[in-house]
């Protein structure tokens, strides 16, 4: 793109239209500026300016017995915000999978690839299946949880399925483990009523640092780490799958 | 500590800006999976290892990979002169 330099006759609509640009863009820019310089003057590089965050670590572990505070606060303090991102991640994937299944359904025919990438997908497979599993399950003691082991479960699934298109992907499978997941995160929620409110903690908080610990929260990553990972591997799958039959 | 945040700093930048100039759609896609990879280190660096995980696994990971099959399927996994830009 040639800018106009400052003082062109603009003649020609395009330049009009070049100007008005450039003028949101430096509108924009400025703007932006100004708000970061605001936010980044007012708090000092490194420092905690709010007091809730150390209240809660201060208290977190006692409460819900999770080691993992982020996870305590992620499912034991602001459970049905996650509730919500699940919910934002299945709008989302069921809308780009009512998207793609309309554009030319069809077989994948995209070719098998190399050999070295067929046999290390496969070898993968079972050593990303581990990770995500073990990520997922000691979710409320090590970093980590749901959300980090749905997407490695998801890639362990996508990469055999890139390496060679032609095998099939079952989609009515993952439908089903996200749909009974979702389904274990909701019920568990609505058992918490009984307790007092929507997703209070159950089954009390356990032998700290055992994996059988932090009452409801490991079942509910459970339930995340399924409903994640067969999402986004369902996703892929689509937006691979079809793809491969572009004209 | 300030080293490694400033070199992973400047991996990022060089990488977003790589991500805007380069005129190969799918090396632009590698470029801002390169972008994540170095703020997840960053984030590791700054003992935040949950959310270092979430950028590498989706960030690095699963986004470069989406965009990349649609980048297929819209046909734009060649060079970027070929559709799109006029100039």
């Amino acid at each position: 793109m040639k800018s106009a330099g400052g003082y062109a006759p603009a003649r020609i609509r395009g330049h009009e239209r070049n100007h008005g640009k450039t003028v949101a863009s430096v509108l924009f820019l400025g703007g932006l500026g100004l708000m970061l310089f605001e936010l980044i003057s007012a708090v000092p590089f490194g420092s905690a300016p709010m007091q809730v965050g150390q209240a809660i670590a201060g208290e977190a572990f006692a409460r819900t017995g999770a080691d993992n505070i982020v996870t305590a606060i992620l499912l034991g303090y602001r459970g049905l915000d996650t509730l919500g991102e699940v919910t934002i991640l299945f709008t989302a994937a069921a809308a780009a999978g009512m998207v793609l299944a309309g554009a030319g359904r069809g077989e994948a025919q995209g070719q098998e690839a190399g050999f070295i990438f067929r046999t290390a997908a496969w070898m993968l497979f079972p050593f990303l299946l581990v990770l995500g599993a073990y990520i997922i399950i000691h979710g409320h003691l090590t970093p980590g949880g749901g959300f980090q082991g749905g997407a490695i479960l998801a890639a362990a699934f996508f990469t055999p399925l890139l390496a060679s298109p032609a095998s099939p992907f079952n989609h009515r499978v993952a439908i089903l483990v996200e749909g009974f997941a979702g389904l274990v995160f909701v019920v568990i929620g609505l058992a918490g009523l009984a307790k007092g409110a929507f997703l209070t903690q159950l089954l009390g908080t356990g032998t700290p640092g055992a994996l059988l610990s932090a009452g409801s929260l490991p079942v509910l990553y459970v339930a995340i780490g399924l409903k994640v990972g067969s999402e986004l591997a369902g996703l892929m799958a689509r937006v691979f799958g079809e793809g491969s039959a572009r004209s | 500590m300030t080293v490694l945040v400033a070199i992973s700093v400047a991996v990022m930048l060089i990488a977003a800006i790589m991500a805007v100039a380069l005129r190969n759609w799918l090396a632009a896609v590698a470029a801002l999976s390169v972008v994540s990879l170095a703020l997840s280190f960053l984030f590791a660096l700054l003992r935040a290892p949950d959310v270092a995980l979430a950028e590498a696994a989706v960030g690095a990971g699963l986004s470069g990979v989406l965009l990349a099959l649609t980048l297929r399927r819209i046909g734009l996994w060649g060079g970027r002169e070929k559709k799109g830009e006029k100039e």
